[in-house]
């Protein structure tokens, strides 16, 4: 048996990295901002946005590629202005995958950070207040801090969701060798040709391997965080 | 300095009117029952709790008006507060707790970092994090670091409640000397008469969101409608004497109006300030001079007037030429003695019975 990580599996993997990582960065301040938006903030359309972040969760991946491509498209409005004005192009692109995963990992972090923030004991932002602290000191001093276990959790979860993501995927910036074949990609392409099942197995062992460590690695950050905050 | 508050807040079926105002630099013991709006009205003047309608002002700044509008946000109040759960961030040692007021300060410094530390005994924990500590510890962190941001008033809500005997036994010394040395002011809100004994130079007596009396704790012993809230058992005259002679068999000699009050006292040298308390229920009332009884006390004056309590009992308060008494005594007595306003009467005090404390 050769190696088991062939070139067209690092490729893969260190692709799938690449955009797991990029799409958490992209969305944790947004999801950080969303969780307060939605448990703190009393405005209308609230309701509203709180459906439109859980969307993700109930619609067809496919169908959140195909409305991104609408929006982000070379002729999307979006898209259209983001190359006009800043050169950026997404469909079709590694960072084009990056955005499809961080929408359809949005909500997974939006309710690490919510179930965080109902647990945070408001006591602790009174105690700052009365100690001088203004809205955002105390934010960045206390609140932040408290919530890190929930972020933590949050990011990792989506971290380990996002280096599978498929369907936004492969509809967003389709399935281009060292571009946009991402792990999940590179396993399709793998079973759809005909001496590809040797491939398909080390992929999907790896995927098993990283969603598992992921997870893993989740609950242990979490619970480290807990210890030090004596809350275990 | 004064600390002037009147409030009104509504909350469902209970309403919190309550209005007072106190000399400052001193204790302030808000004192009440559970449920008697004691937190409300401290979270009020802490501007953590808008009120419907209020007027807070310290030292002649106004720091709430509801009819001008006025209403200084929390965090530039320096207003300091210790919590009933201490809420100690958890996140951070002991030392970055105590020194998150101070570096949000802009006041002058009237306590330095190693002064608190070294009141209140808090050197071998600096390094901890808040779950290492223990409840008493933990206490003494918050009042640490609310001492440390320079505030201008101190509250302190029920910082004992959740400390047992012995742990509260260990945060009082700390209370009492945050009050001597550094005489900063501040709010003490309590359900437990010892230690508003203990620690309060003023009472705001409160029930049922309304405020039944207030001033100096001397003043506020006497009042009918403290016996309604402390219980009988626990009420007397407490009065505020110097120590006049000591008899080297642990009884001290104190001025008690124009006569002279012997009590049990410890730590007390001639000179000293005492705040005793003289239960009720252990003084006897005599219409006639007593001799040949054990009782060393055997003080002259007169009845100043009788308040009925429940179950057939009589307040009596007495007047011993410039010092209050009082006396619980039974119905049945007063007809029995002919008691009335006016009626010169002798007050038997058990040496052991007084409680007292030097202040």
């Amino acid at each position: 048996m050769d190696a088991f990580l062939t070139p067209e599996v690092t490729q893969a993997l260190r692709l799938s990295l690449a955009v797991a990582l990029r799409s958490v960065l992209f969305s944790l301040p947004l999801a950080v901002s969303a969780a307060l938006l939605l448990s703190r903030a009393r405005f209308p359309g609230r309701t509203l946005l709180d459906a439109l972040v859980h969307l993700p969760l109930v619609l067809p991946p496919v169908a959140v590629g195909y409305v991104l491509l609408l929006l982000f498209g070379a002729r999307g409005p979006l898209g259209g202005w983001l190359a006009q004005h800043l050169g950026v192009h997404l469909a079709f692109t590694t960072a084009g995958a990056a955005l499809a995963t961080a929408v359809m990992t949005f909500p997974l972090m939006v309710r690490a950070v919510r179930v965080s923030l109902e647990h945070l004991d408001t006591g602790l932002e009174q105690a700052a207040r009365t100690l001088g602290a203004g809205p955002l000191d105390r934010f960045f001093t206390v609140t932040l801090p408290l919530l890190a276990p929930g972020i933590l959790a949050g990011a990792v979860t989506a971290f380990a969701a996002g280096l599978g993501e498929f369907g936004a995927v492969i509809t967003f910036a389709s399935n281009i060798p060292g571009v946009t074949r991402t792990l999940p990609l590179a396993l399709y392409t793998a079973m759809q040709s005909p001496q590809g099942d040797a491939l398909a197995l080390r992929l999907a062992i790896l995927s098993l391997a990283l969603g598992l460590a992921g997870l893993l690695l989740a609950e242990l950050l979490v619970r480290a965080v807990r210890r030090r905050l004596g809350r275990a | 300095m004064t600390l002037l508050v009147s409030a009104r807040k509504a909350r469902g079926s209970f309403v919190l009117d309550a209005a007072f105002e106190a000399p400052l630099p001193g204790v302030v013991a808000l004192f009440g029952r559970s449920g008697s709006g004691k937190t409300t009205l401290v979270n009020i003047i802490s501007g953590l709790l808008p009120a419907d309608a209020a007027r807070i002002s310290l030292n002649g700044e106004t720091l709430t008006d509801t009819t001008t509008g006025v209403d200084v946000p929390v965090e530039l109040r320096r207003i300091g507060y210790v919590f009933q759960d201490g809420r100690v961030f958890p996140h951070l040692s002991v030392a970055a707790n105590l020194r998150y007021g101070e570096k949000r300060t802009r006041a002058a410094a009237f306590v330095r970092f190693d002064d608190v530390v070294a009141l209140l005994g808090l050197g071998a924990l600096l390094a901890r994090r808040p779950h290492q500590l223990s409840g008493g510890e933990r206490q003494r962190v918050a009042l640490g670091r609310a001492l440390l941001a320079q505030p201008r008033l101190l509250l302190l809500d029920e910082p004992m409640t959740s400390l047992d005997g012995a742990r509260r036994e260990e945060v009082l010394p700390y209370l009492t000397a945050l009050r001597d040395s550094l005489a900063v002011p501040m709010v003490y809100v309590s359900h437990q008469y010892d230690e508003v004994l203990r620690l309060a130079s003023h009472i705001v007596l409160m029930e049922g969101g309304q405020v039944l009396a207030h001033g100096p704790v001397s003043d506020v012993s006497l009042h009918p409608r403290l016996a309604g809230v402390v219980g009988l058992d626990e009420s007397g005259a407490v009065i505020e004497t110097t120590v006049k002679g000591l008899d080297g068999n642990g009884a001290a000699e104190v001025a008690v109006g124009n006569t002279v009050l012997r009590t049990t006292l410890r730590g007390c040298r001639v000179g000293s300030r005492v705040r005793l308390q003289v239960p009720a229920r252990d003084v006897i009332l005599s219409t006639r001079p007593v001799e040949g009884v054990s009782v060393r006390n055997v003080l002259a004056g007169t009845v100043v007037d009788l308040v009925d309590q429940e179950d057939g009992e009589v307040l009596v308060r007495l007047d011993l030429g410039g010092a209050p008494l009082l006396a619980r005594i039974t119905r049945e007595a007063r007809e029995a003695l002919a008691l009335g306003p006016g009626v010169r009467a002798w007050a038997l005090v058990k040496t052991v019975a007084t409680r007292g404390h030097v202040y």
